[in-house]
């Protein structure tokens, strides 16, 4: 008998974890139990983001989307959930169409990761790779560095190639804008209409 | 058994993004409450993400020429800060939504309707 292989069975965990609770997402009734079950599977995520060498992501996952985005959506529930909308129920003929669509999504899906041969898992037993932390090259990537690449590139084109520098700058940018766009439309019109 | 000695590829890896992506789909398509089909979004964006970083490990293949290297993981990142971006704004909408017409059902929200 082989060796149990942790790698796989930490995979297998939270593979479980992940899914299973985003199962119980689109199940569950009520608005509350939903947020927890979606923190509990984009957590187990963060873990598989970890087993798949990405450390920096894995942490960026937990830190935003856990620690950030998810207590935004917690404290949309605790202000919108009242009475009649903490569990509005579905009608049946929608869980039935819904519940089609996942059934021929999932057959399409799952057959199309499995049929290519280099997906799978066929690596030979003396396989190993070396785990180098991704944090020091995700950041020069992001400056327009790429140190993993830098034989790549075509003479030419090396001064013009910087890599992610002008999508970080974008994606900083509309990060402002959408801050102050969310401020704007959230801002309380009561008080402007007692003046 | 099977697969507790064996080693995970990149299909393993995949076959849970597409339970994820389908979760978040029906989450969209079959829940009433605003904050729900945020919530349906939100799964999709992580199960397209499990793909990024799965295509761009080292670990889930021996044939590295094919990866896709670092680039999985900047898109993957890039897919974090703009999902947050998309809740902050989709939060401020619907909070005005239910500051407006005190209701956060979804079916309710037909106003442009033609």
């Amino acid at each position: 008998m082989d060796a149990i292989n942790w790698h796989s069975c930490l995979f297998l965990l939270f593979a479980t974890m992940a899914s299973g609770f985003a199962v119980a997402v689109v199940l569950a009734g009520n608005i509350v139990r939903m947020a927890l079950y979606l923190i509990l599977s984009l957590g187990a995520t963060a873990g598989l983001f970890f087993l798949a060498g990405a450390d920096f992501v894995g942490a960026m996952q937990l830190m935003i989307y856990v620690g950030g985005t998810l207590v935004l959506l917690v404290f949309g529930v605790m202000l919108t959930a009242q009475g009649p909308f903490i569990s509005l129920k579905t009608q049946a003929g929608d869980w039935v169409l819904g519940l089609l669509l996942a059934g021929c999504l999932l057959a399409v899906l799952v057959p199309a990761a499995f049929s290519v041969a280099d997906w799978r898992n066929d690596k030979p037993a003396d396989f190993v790779a070396v785990q180098q932390d991704t944090a020091a090259r995700l950041g020069m990537g992001l400056l327009g560095v790429r140190v993993d690449r830098l034989e790549d590139r075509p003479e030419p084109l090396k001064a013009g190639m910087s890599s992610y520098l002008l999508p970080f700058e974008i994606v900083s940018v509309h990060l402002l804008v959408v801050l102050v766009g969310a401020a704007y439309l959230a801002r309380s019109k009561r008080r402007a209409a007692t003046n | 058994m099977g697969l507790l000695t064996q080693s995970v590829g990149v299909s393993h890896f995949m076959a849970v993004g597409a339970i994820m992506f389908v979760c978040g789909v029906v989450c969209m398509a079959t829940k009433r409450n605003a904050l729900g089909v945020l919530m349906g979004i939100e799964l999709v964006l992580n199960g397209a993400n499990l793909n990024f970083v799965a295509f761009g490990s080292d670990f889930l293949r021996t044939d590295k020429s094919y990866s896709l290297g670092l680039d999985g993981n900047f898109v993957a990142l890039f897919v974090i800060v703009l999902a947050a971006a998309e809740a902050a704004v989709a939060l401020a909408i619907a909070l005005n939504f239910y500051n407006n017409h005190s209701t956060i059902d979804v079916d309710r929200a037909d106003e442009l309707r033609g």
